[in-house]
């Protein structure tokens, strides 16, 4: 059950087969057996139970509010919800219990979702690794899944392998985990350089960006204003439709959702891809991309060709500057962004008392890690008068080249583009720890991040498994609120990728040892 | 791997190896199996060097610190690789600002929708009185880069 799609669960509990709170219960049971994965940072067991009740009540008058109702979701901790802690895995907002909750959050409430949890990212959402927040890294789990085991012949002592586990990707990582874990169904993200394509790939799940203005951002903690989207995952793209269908449309509260109208879509089962020009942008090949990924995206293309589908090379030849765009903007806008953290009105405070200036300048001496000083001290050295020209509007002109080149190609009769998600599949902690972040940074956005300078809408689909049996994932790029065609394209890909379902059972056997209650996946 | 390695920025230069599309054994097209990019490894550029008023400038507009030298070594390379954007003919191009730009704000009447939540706002802050947040003085601007303590003064 656990493992079923949205569709299924909520047809299962309409049907009375399983109710609502022995849902909850199971993810909550499953929570705590994947506990050492680290990918939530509060478990809100009460305020789930009890939502999960309500929600049993509603089915027994036959009052369900849809597809999403009794639905355990968890959702990334830099959104905010009412009365359970948001601390975006900073110390700044350590202990920080919002007054309201994100609208992304309230229409999953609305719609009867249970919240099980908040999950750890990077701090403030800044990382490709989900390992700088101050909860600590998150482990990926196909580090414990039987696939990847067996490819690298460990031995079943989940001890030994307290040095080799691997990261999720992020920052959205602990979304990520969690819904690879089979721990919730959907969780949120949020997606500013490929924060929720990144993990995806890695973790094996569908990543969705929506296009820049579909999805309100009232309540998501700004990253970069002009960039940030939330992101949806979920173990299969019927359920990435199924959850946009929910969140996207016009909020009044976020002025920059359009005012469309927009109506949510069911994916038809049976698709044709013969009409269809898929671009493969041949700039998206550089010399860092694994051979592994390269075969995987070759195949890929071969597939649709196969199927009757027109496959051309395009190019973007902005995209080797789009990561240094991409880099100028994102400090810019968070030097800007993170000014409001200081202090007074929310959030740590230091105990210095001398002067205001003196205050707010410990508040964030305390409060920030060195990635995020970084990134605002270097965003205030693009933004100083003298570099205001050379650097910040510079990187201005870039984005709209880099945005133009995407318009061309897609005028050119493209309607959707194929390209790898990640350079390759996730790599040990240990060894991603050598880069600092800014590094890791720019190597792991590459692909991910042009999507949210031009506004576009792309999913990240897991579409094999590695040499070492980890999941490689491909993205789609679709046209600006085509999200139908997109989900279209990838739905039909899914099915013919056949990944497979991450086994973890071995894993939660050895949890069974300890904690002496048997859970299953199957049941 | 084309960042940074190290403390010296490479510059990769990109050259373009013309289209070539490998038809694969079942006649389909293939994605090339040669990069597109060459990397090409220049001199490293000359080491931008900040100085310690600059240093001290941005401390003081952040209102964060560098704490140590890997601060430092962070922004310079950020710079460095920054600097990469002058490449770029940008010549007649107009700044991007939103990618919604072709489109109109929303912009919604101006009537009283929400408000009177003056005790949820107050309880998140750490000082209050009464109905105020509660600042230390202001108007007091923060100490020269001699008087306060920061590891750039260390560094001086």
């Amino acid at each position: 059950m656990l493992r079923a799609a949205l569709r299924e669960v909520s047809t299962a509990l309409k049907e009375g087969q399983v109710s609502p709170t022995e849902l909850c219960q199971r993810c909550l049971s499953l929570i705590k057996a994947t506990k050492c994965l680290n990918a939530y940072i509060t478990v809100t067991e009460d305020t789930a139970l009890r939502q999960a009740e309500e929600s049993e009540k509603r089915y027994r008058r036959g009052q369900s509010l849809g597809d999403l109702d009794g639905i355990p979701v968890a959702v990334k901790d830099n959104f905010s919800t009412t009365g359970i802690e948001t601390t975006c895995a900073s110390n700044m907002l350590k202990g920080y219990i919002p007054p309201y909750n994100a609208t992304v959050v309230q229409k999953l409430l609305d719609q009867g979702a249970v919240l099980i949890g908040k999950t750890n990212l990077d701090e403030f959402a800044m990382g490709s690794g989900s390992t700088d927040g101050i909860f600590g890294p998150v482990r990926n789990p196909w580090s414990y899944s039987k696939q990847y085991r067996e490819k690298c012949g460990q031995n079943s002592h989940l001890e030994n392998e307290d040095s080799s586990w691997l990261i999720t990707g992020g920052s959205s990582g602990g979304s990520a985990a969690a819904v690879s874990s089979f721990t919730c169904f959907a969780a949120l993200g949020s997606d500013t350089g490929g924060s929720t394509r990144n993990p995806a790939a890695h973790c094996g799940v569908v990543g969705l960006k929506p296009t820049y203005g579909l999805v309100s951002r009232h309540g998501l903690i700004p990253l970069v204003n002009s960039m940030d989207v939330p992101g949806i995952l979920t173990r299969c793209v019927d359920d990435a439709a199924t959850v946009l269908g929910v969140l996207a449309g016009h909020d009044p509260k976020d002025s920059t959702t359009v005012q469309d109208p927009f109506n949510p879509f069911k994916l038809p089962s049976v698709i044709d891809v013969g009409k269809l020009c898929i671009g493969i942008p041949k700039e998206y090949h550089i010399p860092g991309l694994s051979s592994e990924t390269l075969k995987v995206w070759s195949k890929a293309a071969d597939l649709f060709e196969n199927a009757g589908a027109r496959v051309i090379e395009v190019s973007l030849p902005h995209t080797c500057y789009s990561i240094v765009c991409y880099h100028v903007l994102c400090a810019a806008e968070v030097a800007s962004n993170m000014a409001r953290f200081d202090g007074l009105e929310y959030g740590h405070r230091s105990n210095m008392d001398k002067s205001t200036e003196s205050m707010y300048a410990a508040t964030r001496r305390e409060g920030f890690n060195d990635v995020v000083r970084g990134r605002i001290l270097s965003g205030n050295y693009f933004l100083l008068k003298q570099n205001y020209e050379k650097y910040f509007i510079k990187a201005q002109k870039v984005r709209r080249l880099i945005a133009n080149d995407f318009v061309n190609v897609f005028s050119s009769g493209v309607d959707v583009l194929l390209t790898p998600t990640t350079l390759r599949d996730a790599v040990p902690y240990v060894e991603f720890i050598k880069e600092d972040n800014r590094t890791r940074s720019a190597q792991d956005d590459i692909f991910t991040q042009a999507a949210n300078m031009s506004g576009l809408p792309a999913a990240s689909i897991p579409t094999a498994l590695s040499e070492k049996g980890l999941p490689i994932g491909l993205q789609f790029v679709g046209r600006a609120f085509q999200e139908l065609q997109l989900l279209t394209v990838a739905k039909w890909f899914e099915k013919q990728a056949k990944f497979p379902i991450l086994q973890l059972q071995e894993m939660l056997d050895h949890a069974d040892a300890l904690s002496h209650q048997k859970i299953s996946l199957s049941s | 791997m084309w960042a940074l390695r190290g403390g010296r920025c490479l510059r990769a230069a990109w050259s373009w190896g013309g289209s070539r599309l490998a038809r694969g054994a079942t006649g389909g097209r293939q994605i090339d199996q040669n990069p597109e990019w060459q990397l090409e490894e220049q001199k490293p550029l000359p080491q931008k060097k900040v100085t310690m008023e600059l240093l001290d400038h941005l401390e003081r507009l952040a209102l964060v610190d560098f704490r140590n030298w890997e601060g430092v070594e962070r922004l310079e390379k950020a710079i460095q690789f920054a600097d990469q954007l002058h490449e770029v003919n940008t010549e007649g191009i107009e700044p991007m600002d939103s990618v919604l730009e072709n489109r109109c704000l929303y912009l919604r009447g101006d009537n009283i929708t929400e408000g009177n939540c003056t005790k949820e706002l107050l309880q998140n802050a750490s000082q209050t009185a009464e109905e105020y947040f509660e600042a230390p003085p202001g108007n007091i601007p923060l100490p020269k880069l001699e008087e306060r303590e920061s590891f750039l003064q260390d560094s001086n």
